[in-house]
């Protein structure tokens, strides 16, 4: 059973129907992709799962319960963490406060015993921000403000971890330190969700890849399977397979 | 004569007069994103101009088509269109918290300017071709009844029209979807943004002249109108001009039919006294009505601007701070004695110099809540009436329990009266709470219980062993306090609560995501702020000794939150200076004839010029000093090295100046100019 899933999810603004009928699975201990031309419907998809966004359709599961009408914060509270496209970082907080802030907003539901500081330090640590934690975050570049939102995300000690175009802003090293990234939490049991318009790496970490168009899931498979696909090819991925940034 | 057919016909000419206001509080809302707050004041002043030209005895007694024609197509326009480009214009892209303070500022001064100008003396504005009236369904309407309705319909059609008829009304539209698009494509945003604010207040005084007969010239009444349009407007969500008649309709009939029938649900007829005051307060009632119905916005990223980090003093240097500002008091206490010091004709003793720090403390309760939180109030002195009202109540001997119940009634308190705001962001925010603060004034202050219409003893602290009886004791004792509430205040700062709630101001969807429970973490701060309202005004009424509702007041409130600003919003020093600001215009007025109405509206002022140093003057002086010691030690000024490369690279973009040659002082400005207003990216260079 999948630990995250939605189910004929449909959302219309106005007469533009966003989503229609919308299935996804999420499993735990993998990275799940899920790409899409621009206007695809990636993004109010992830509002949906973290609950930014009512549905007018549909379901979303989470852990076998219906979390449809729960609010944002109750979501997150059962596992659900996210990152933004366009960023959501705490600006007038240091990038070390960012993460420090999450850990205690967790500590303050959970009761869990561990310290907020110690979790903040090891996540600056493994994400790679210690050069610039002490920076106030919104005097840092963009691919480093998505890498903070991660660590920021992950004090949330979330069991599913949503990225919205991670990867956008990073250099091609960054990339790469990053993939490794996923494939640990992956293999450390957490669930991923990931939209990203870098191919090669959607290719490259995910087990299982979601491809949406006008608001429909078009195609669900392996990598192997999703370049192989001719609805997609004729959607979304066309002439741009081989050089990625679609 | 039938009454409900009586009443109707005078509900909808009442509405017709809302819908007047209501339309150009619409007008300027929409194209240039800025609520107009002092848009009921506009047509208060343009109403007693109006008297001046037409009415006066001593004024040149014109006729009042002349006299219309002055105020609605020359001084109206003239001054919208002076305060758009004068404040406005300034104000695109900034901070809620700023444009906000700008035209509150600008209300209190036109308050205060009226005060000044027209002191209360009986002036009568009689309505147009009064007292013919005509039978309509047999009921007897003036003609200046009619003219309102008509002129309201003309309203209505004639911006129908010009939104959608001519090219300037297109481009407004245009304007409020995307600016820079509109700009892109040849809309004028200023132009259009002059026309509107023109226009916009050229309605406020049609509507100010069409109630002056009924209302009379109040002040504070015709102010209030603002309050009443908004209602209207609230029920198009500030958009929608037919959901805009909607709603000053629905007001119109409840003000004629609520002081009719309600009384007529109770013993004798007569309303109890817990209702005193209802009918002036139902456009307040309607309003939080729409508001608790409207739906949830949905949560998207606060407007984050990168703004200057405020350094926060470690807990040592805030102690530190405190015990110099306690040992400061103490000192002036021992020397100079109760009596202070007298500088010329103007004497400072310890009784009005403690006004600085109750006023201080006042202002410091909206740190966490303003300067943290981004959440915005204007009801923060109705909160120290409570306070002082509990304090009065609970200790009659000066028990320190006064405090404390103080504090904790008015936290609750304001938690409660947070509740029906809880749910929405920004400009309803402050809205609801300057609605909240009228509502005090007509409904709560003037209770018999409460403090009637005359004043309520405070007694000031007694803890037994020490009393704090003398002025000289007070004062030190409000030290005391100040200094311990700015350490908490900080504490709050650097603590968990402090940082969740600057992460909420950056961004509420986030915080969500992370499982934060923003309703929950708003209460909080609302009561934690109000809390030190209470106890701010808990101590001010002992400081007054006798104290009474006018004391609190919406209009007393207003200056709280613009030397609020003024000072710092985020910092414990800029509370202090605020204080000390507005306590010094009280002495000097008080003291010097010349300029006795200086504190009526130097605070509107003060209010006014703040669009151009938004982050206040403490943290702004801070800035200017460390920038002056980084150039003294290390070469220019990296702000101006800044601005000088910005100008460097909009020139290189420029056909109309070569490449390489120097900068003509007219070109420099120019192109600073362009700089203040557009992105720096030209478009030749987005479209590659």
């Amino acid at each position: 059973m999948a630990l995250l899933a939605t189910k004929h999810v449909g959302v219309s603004f106005g007469g533009l129907r966003a989503l229609d009928q919308v299935d996804l699975t999420v499993e735990p201990a993998c990275v799940t992709g899920l790409i899409g031309p621009n206007g695809a419907g990636k993004t109010t998809l992830f509002n949906v799962v973290c609950g930014l966004q009512e549905t007018n359709a549909g379901q979303v599961l989470f852990d076998d319960a219906d979390i449809t009408k729960l609010k944002a914060y109750e979501r997150a509270r059962r596992g659900l963490a996210r990152t933004f496209q366009r960023l959501e970082v705490f600006g007038s907080l240091s990038a070390r406060d960012n993460v420090l802030t999450a850990a205690e907003i967790h500590k303050s539901w959970s009761h869990d015993e561990s310290d907020p500081e110690a979790v903040t330090e090891e996540l600056v640590e493994r994400i790679g921000l210690h050069d610039v934690a002490d920076e106030q975050a919104d005097t840092l570049p963009t691919g480093m403000l998505r890498l903070v939102e991660v660590a920021r995300a992950l004090a949330a000690r979330p069991r599913v971890l949503l990225l919205d175009e991670p990867s956008s802003g990073l250099d091609e090293h960054e990339s790469d330190v990053f993939a490794k990234l996923l494939l640990d939490l992956a293999g450390e049991g957490l669930a991923v969700l990931m939209v990203e318009h870098d191919v090669p790496l959607v290719m490259e970490v995910c087990t299982t890849i979601h491809v949406l168009d006008f608001g429909k899931m078009i195609a669900v498979g392996t990598p192997a399977e999703i370049q192989s696909n001719a609805d997609v090819q004729a959607a979304y991925l066309g002439g741009a397979t081989g050089n990625g940034d679609a | 004569m039938d009454e409900l057919t009586r009443l109707t016909i005078f509900g909808l000419v009442t509405a017709a007069i809302y819908f007047v206001a209501a339309s150009g509080l619409v007008l300027t809302y929409t194209t240039s994103g800025i609520f107009n707050f002092a848009h009921g004041a506009i047509g208060m002043v343009a109403a007693f101009v109006y008297w001046e030209l037409r009415f006066n005895p001593e004024g040149p007694g014109l006729s009042t088509p002349v006299a219309l024609f002055l105020v609605l197509v020359v001084f109206a326009p003239l001054f919208g269109v002076l305060v758009e480009r004068v404040l406005i214009r300034n104000l695109q892209g900034a901070s809620l918290a700023t444009t906000l303070v700008v035209t509150v500022g600008m209300l209190a001064f036109l308050i205060g300017v009226a005060q000044t100008r027209w002191k209360p003396e009986s002036r009568v504005v009689r309505g147009f071709f009064e007292p013919d009236d005509v039978p309509i369904l047999g009921v007897n309407v003036t003609w200046h009844d009619i003219i309102t309705v008509i002129v309201a319909v003309a309203v209505a059609v004639g911006l129908r029209l010009l939104l959608y008829r001519t090219r300037i009304g297109v481009a407004m539209r245009a304007v409020v979807d995307n600016r820079t698009l509109a700009g892109l494509n040849g809309a004028q945003a200023h132009r259009v943004s002059a026309l509107s604010w023109a226009i916009g207040s050229s309605l406020a005084a049609l509507a100010g002249i069409l109630l002056a007969p009924t209302l009379g010239l109040e002040i504070i009444a015709l102010t209030l109108l603002v309050v009443n349009a908004y209602a209207a407007a609230m029920v198009g969500r500030l958009r929608s001009l037919p959901l805009t008649v909607v709603g000053a309709v629905i007001l119109g009939l409840l003000v004629n039919y609520v002081p009719n029938y309600l009384p007529k649900l109770f013993e004798k007829d007569t309303l109890p006294s817990w209702l005193t005051g209802i009918n002036n307060s139902l456009p307040i009632l309607m309003l939080f009505a729409v508001l608790l119905l409207l739906p949830q916005e949905r949560l998207g990223g606060w407007q984050a601007r990168a703004g200057r980090r405020v350094r926060v003093p470690s807990f040592a240097q805030s102690l530190l701070g405190g015990a110099v500002l306690v040992a400061g008091a103490v000192l002036f206490v021992a020397v100079l004695g109760d009596d202070g010091v007298s500088i010329g004709d103007v004497s400072f003793t310890t009784q009005r110099l403690g006004l600085a720090l109750a006023f201080g403390l006042i202002i410091l309760s909206l740190v966490p809540l303003v300067g943290y939180a981004g959440q915005i109030s204007l009801a923060q002195m109705t909160l120290a009436g409570v306070g002082a009202f509990v304090m009065a109540k609970v200790a009659a001997d000066g028990s320190p329990v006064g405090l404390l119940a103080a504090m904790a009634i008015v936290g609750a308190a304001g938690g409660i009266i947070a509740l029906p705001a809880l749910r929405l962001r920004g400009l309803y925010l402050a809205l609801s709470t300057l609605a909240i603060a009228v509502l005090a004034d007509n409904m709560f202050f003037p209770q018999k219980r409460v403090f009637f219409t005359g004043s309520l003893e405070v007694d000031r602290l007694d803890l037994g062993f020490i009393d704090f009886e003398s002025d000289g004791a007070y004062f030190v004792l409000l030290a005391i306090a100040y200094a311990l509430a700015a350490v908490f205040v900080l504490a709050l700062r650097r603590g968990p609560f402090g940082r969740r709630l600057l992460a909420m101001k950056d961004s509420p969807a986030a915080c969500a995501t992370l499982g934060l429970d923003l309703t929950r973490t708003k209460f909080a701060v609302f009561a934690v702020s109000a809390s030190l309202a209470g106890l701010g005004g808990a101590l001010y009424g002992g400081l007054r000794v006798a104290v009474g509702g006018q004391d609190f007041s919406m209009v007393q409130g207003l200056p709280i939150l613009l030397l609020a600003v003024l000072g710092g919003i985020a910092t414990a020093s800029g509370a202090l200076f605020g204080g000390f600001f507005y306590a010094l215009l009280i002495i000097l007025s008080a003291d010097i004839k010349s300029i006795d109405s200086l504190v009526l509206f130097a605070p509107g002022l003060v209010g006014i010029t703040l669009g151009r140093m938004p982050e206040g003057v403490v943290p702004d002086l801070a800035d200017r000093s460390r920038r002056l010691l980084a150039r003294l030690r290390s070469g220019p000024d990296p702000a101006v090295v800044e601005r000088r490369e910005q100008r460097a690279a909009l020139a290189a973009l420029d056909s109309d100046i070569p490449l390489g040659a120097p900068l003509e002082p007219e070109q420099v400005q120019a192109l600073d100019a362009r700089l203040g207003t557009e992105e720096v990216t030209p478009v030749g260079v987005a479209g590659d």
